[in-house]
């Protein structure tokens, strides 16, 4: 382990200890200990005792799962009621899909209790709630930012209304007026150059995932009851800024409780005491995650580590011969069938970012225990059989946390369900375990964080290719010939080659030194800002009052940046120049080594690029004294950096895109997808904590003949794959004729999903430049 | 079974000076070149012309790069530990590896022996003469190419006799190693039922093929034969069906076979 890894954990530790003594010093404020007579029947038969003292949903789940080590033969098939509310949905996904939008109210800026239930069929729903008053239909969250909302009510045929109008633009000020009030000129330079692209500062920041697990454990009552207690506590301290902001927080957080109860009584559900039942404890949850997503429009609103929590009740019921195995599938899909309509109102422009519709339910299921047992049960299985029993989609982001250890009937089927969908992803449990501990989820694509303890800022990300077009051109944009930064002498001469290689490295260092500076500078604001008008009020009601944030920087263009440097190192890049001197074109003389080959001369470059920028971000201090950390991620946005990017010195043409997250550019990796992943792999975890994404696309045959054999085959790469310390990997298994003859005939695959960096879209729901992005990247198949 | 263990010394455990070859590629690939995830080595250089042979650039030897068998080594070793853990191994193939046969067995001796994986031979079994006994003790596994059971068809897909491969996969039975039997095929040229039958019929006398694959006929080596200036003659012969590629598997499942 890193430097990083124990500070991270022991912050957390220290954490915990510090919590659970507050609780104590106020005993008077605290719900009694006698949890388990008011609560006999909900809490009947389960063991332990910590999580009934204090709340501790990892104790409870450790002290009462049943890990499950069998095969997925006890699975059962979507029931007929299931089918029906599912194909309901269905038939309006393709109108939905054509207009953008399926409806919107403009009229009612969304609050967790803001609207009148709403059912996709009231009389077949088994778990109840949605966002608005009907099904797909979107809410507006102006707090973001009112532009974001008007913009996107204009792109789809709709009025703003002018009241919430004239209360966003001049009685209640957003989140993205408040940035914009503290940027400076640079960062606003920074933003339309392309360097820095992606901000939230006009969207939710999202990648907070709240522990929806204790509505369900304990009730909204008790929860209410520990943030008071919470409150007492910050009553006897001196009032800080810190200290009244936290108040003022708990204090949100308490209303924000109270309205998650009214928004669930007015669908009949009376969420005050802990849920009895597994069909309670499915639709509690879903409440508290509901509450959630009908306040925030973030970027990412993922769900947890939850299946196994499920699983206890559900497994007690079952026990008990309250219900079948059909029924607690049924509860599975109903409850899965809600967070795939999950919608949020986004602008076009947002759109073209992160394609696709994507709101990031990411669902972080596997990996192994700190005691040795297999975090699996049967609701995981249930949750992967979602995707046969509803067939394959996007949300939620089911992912597998993936370790050599995990049981093989579960291997088994994941790696089936990857093959047959292309809907899951794996990240390395052994890389995060040590670092998070065992009740760890995964925030949008590769973020981890240990549930209810820790969140992020979100932060975007910033285009290393381009601040080598920087160093080159001494500051001025490749693009446009406009100088974004001052203070820089561009690199004379004919050639880039090994003679001044070492001072474009100087030059490349100092520009990402500046980068670095005025990347957490617009990051200490956005989150500022975000906390000040856009607060996530029931998502931290769900967190622990004192909680570990990081502040997840990220970077895009990695193999861009490394296979230019490797060029001029190892050839010789001839520099083209327009009549101003600004280089815009390179040619190369002679082959270079190329980041994706195993291959250490262009590796090590990669390797350091990660490793020098996360130094560099780490030497400015943060807002809320959050842990720097970063991404090697692009999401959809590689196809955008791309487009705002000139000509490289790799040979990459201007506004070619970029290849997704860490991985290396399509073609250039000439030893199959097993050489590229291990270039990848070797990219520190410790310099990436917030996540490093790979994307595979690997045609049927090339895993093996028969099914048994891919499945056998698939398994064992994510064992290679896991034991070289990779961390992620999405598994996209296709011909290219597929995704060919959708762009032709989208009606003929309606849920036709693939995986991109970090999530799973529909494929038809992609921007044709995405589409041929996707079509254009190495399938890697077999010859 | 003494043919194949008779020789004291392995040839390559003696030979001490650098190895060369030559090398046209090398791959790392799941579920195509044997089991599980192998490092591959594409040696250059073939005797056969195989009408629908979809490496062509790999026919002549001297196109290949002159290696040596440490820098194979080195490279292999990158991926030992991805190997052990996602299962599998390494395998030597071509253009036919055994027209290099020092080579070849140098580098099945020391992935076996040095980097401990289970290693593969992937041959048409023509130059099948040329292999040593130490050479075929350090291949785990040989994946043998009959490409017809008929000796005009195989003279007319490959250009050469078949004898020598029949005499090879005897020889490979009567020291018992374990063999995959590989059969592509192409419509209008190896599909006749009764050729089908003739290598099901064959493979299945032998005892020691643990393993069919009946490969489908593909054009997407199509474009190497043009930049290599040579005519590409099956161009209009469709792939075969998935109907066509079940029937041939049908033929050496009836014989006893395990047919994929």
């Amino acid at each position: 382990m890193g430097s990083i890894a124990e500070p991270l954990l022991d912050h957390i530790a220290v954490q915990w200890k510090y919590s659970e003594t507050a609780i104590r010093k106020v005993p008077a404020m605290t719900a009694t200990p006698t949890e388990t007579t008011v609560h006999g029947e909900a809490w009947d038969g389960f063991k332990g005792g910590l999580w009934r003292d204090a709340v501790d949903v990892r104790d409870f789940v450790q002290q009462n799962y049943t890990p499950y080590e069998g095969d997925a033969s006890f699975l059962a098939g979507p029931t007929e009621r299931t089918t029906r509310v599912w194909q309901k949905l269905l038939s309006m996904f393709p109108s939905e899909n054509e207009r953008g939008i399926h409806d919107v109210d403009a009229k009612t800026p969304s609050r967790i209790d803001a609207f009148r239930p709403g059912y996709v069929d009231a009389d077949l729903d088994l778990i109840v709630g949605l966002q608005t008053d009907a099904p797909l239909k979107r809410a507006i969250m102006p707090n973001g930012g009112w532009r974001m909302v008007e913009g996107a009510l204009n792109a789809y045929g709709y009025e703003a209304d002018p009241e919430v109008k004239e209360v966003y633009t001049h009685l209640r000020k957003t989140h993205n007026e408040g940035v914009f009030d503290a940027y400076t000129p640079e960062i606003r330079a920074c933003r339309s150059s392309g360097i820095i692209t992606g901000l939230p500062d006009a969207y939710g920041r999202g990648r907070i995932i709240g522990d929806y697990r204790r509505v369900a454990l304990y009730g909204v009552d008790r929860l209410i009851a520990e943030k008071e207690a919470d409150k007492a506590r910050l009553g006897q301290e001196w009032p800080t800024e810190d200290v009244i902001r936290a108040r003022e927080e708990t204090s949100e957080q308490i209303k924000a409780l109270g309205e998650l109860k009214a928004m669930a009584m007015a669908y009949g559900h009376d969420i005050s005491g802990p849920a009895t039942t597994g069909r309670e404890a499915v639709q509690w949850l879903y409440f508290a995650y509901l509450a959630a997503v009908k306040e925030q429009n973030g970027a990412a609103m993922s769900i947890g580590r939850i299946d196994n929590f499920l699983d206890i009740y559900l497994q007690r019921d079952i026990e008990s011969g309250r219900i079948t195995e059909t029924e607690a599938q049924e509860f599975i899909d109903d409850f899965v069938i809600k967070l795939r309509i999950v919608r949020f109102l986004r602008t076009p422009e947002y759109n073209e970012l992160y394609s696709g519709d994507p709101t990031w339910v990411t669902w972080s299921m596997a990996g192994i225990g700190d005691d040795g047992r297999p975090l699996v049960s049967r609701t995981t299985f249930r949750a992967l059989q979602t995707l046969y029993n509803l067939g394959p989609a996007p949300e939620p982001n089911l992912t597998v946390f993936w370790s050599r250890g995990l049981p093989k009937g579960f291997k088994d089927f994941a790696a089936k369900v990857a093959i047959d969908t292309s809907a899951i992803q794996f990240e390395s449990d052994d890389l995060m375990r040590p670092k998070y501990g065992d009740d760890t989820a995964i925030a949008c694509c590769v973020s981890a964080m240990a549930v209810g303890k820790q969140m992020q800022f979100f932060g975007a990300r910033v285009n290393v290719a381009k601040a080598l077009l920087y160093a080159i051109n001494g500051g001025r944009d490749e693009k446009t010939g406009k100088r974004v930064v001052e203070g820089f002498e561009p690199i004379e001469g004919e050639y880039l080659d090994h003679d001044n290689y070492d001072t474009l490295v100087e030059r490349y260092d100092a520009m990402l030194g500046w980068l670095a500076k005025t990347y957490v500078h617009a990051l200490n604001v956005i989150h500022y800002m975000h906390d000040k008008y856009a607060y996530e009020r029931i998502e931290m009601a769900l967190h622990d009052q004192d909680i570990l944030r990081t502040m997840a920087c990220g970077i895009a263009g990695l193999s861009v940046a490394a296979d230019s440097l490797s060029a001029v190192k190892h050839a010789r890049v001839r520099v083209i120049r327009d009549e101003t001197g600004l280089a815009v074109d390179y040619e190369i003389e002679g082959d270079y080594p190329a980041y994706g080959n195993n291959d250490e001369r262009a590796d090590h470059i990669a390797r350091r690029i990660v490793s020098d920028f996360m130094g560099k971000i780490r030497q400015h201090p943060t807002y809320r004294n959050a842990v720097h950390t970063q991404s090697v991620l692009t999401i959809t946005s590689n196809v955008v950096y791309g487009k705002k990017t000139g000509n490289t010195p790799d040979g990459r043409r201007s506004g070619e895109p970029f290849a997704p997250g860490a991985n290396p550019m399509n073609g250039r990796d000439e030893h199959g997808y097993i050489a590229s992943a291990l270039s990848v792999a070797k990219l520190d975890y410790d310099d990436a904590e917030d996540g490093i994404s790979l994307t595979n696309t690997i045609t049927p045959d090339a895993l093996g003949r028969t099914p048994g054999e891919r499945i056998q085959n698939l398994s064992g790469v994510l064992d290679g794959f896991t034991a070289s310390d990779g961390f992620h990997m999405n598994v996209n298994v296709l011909d290219k004729a597929t995704l060919e003859d959708a762009m032709e005939h989208p009606e003929n695959y309606p849920q036709l999903t693939i995986r991109v960096s970090g999530y799973a879209v529909n494929f038809i729901r992609l921007t044709r430049d995405q589409q041929l992005d996707v079509i254009n990247r190495t399938f890697h198949g077999s010859l | 079974m003494t043919t194949l263990t008779d020789t004291a010394t392995p040839a390559a455990a003696v030979t001490r000076r650098p190895v060369t070859g030559f090398l046209h590629s090398w791959d790392l690939s799941t579920g195509v070149d044997g089991p599980g995830t192998r490092f591959v080595t594409f040696l250059s250089g073939c005797p056969l012309t195989c009408l629908y042979c979809h490496n062509p650039d790999t026919w002549r030897m001297r196109d290949g790069k002159r290696t040596t068998a440490d820098d194979v080594l080195a490279e292999a070793a990158k991926y030992t530990k991805f190997i052990s853990a996602a299962g599998g191994g390494a395998t030597v193939s071509g253009g036919e590896p055994l027209l290099q046969p020092v080579f070849t067995g140098e580098l099945l001796h020391r992935l076996k022996h040095d980097l401990g994986l289970h290693t593969a031979l992937d041959t048409s079994g023509f130059l099948g003469v040329r292999a040593t006994d130490a050479l075929l003790r350090d291949a785990d596994l040989v994946l043998l190419d009959i490409k017809s059971r008929d000796r005009d068809t195989y003279k007319k897909v490959t250009g050469r006799p078949l004898r020598p491969t029949l005499d090879f996969a005897r020889r490979l039975a009567d020291g018992g190693k374990d063999v995959w039997v590989r059969f592509v095929l192409v419509p209008g040229l190896t599909d006749d039922p009764d050729n089908i039958e003739g290598v099901a019929r064959f493979a299945a006398s032998l005892g020691n093929v643990s393993r069919v694959d009946v490969l489908p006929f593909h054009k997407l080596g199509e474009g190497k034969w043009a930049a290599l200036g040579k005519d590409f003659t099956l161009r209009d012969t469709p792939s075969p069906t998935a109907r066509q590629v079940a029937t041939a598997r049908e033929i050496f499942a009836a014989q006893g076979l395990n047919a994929v």
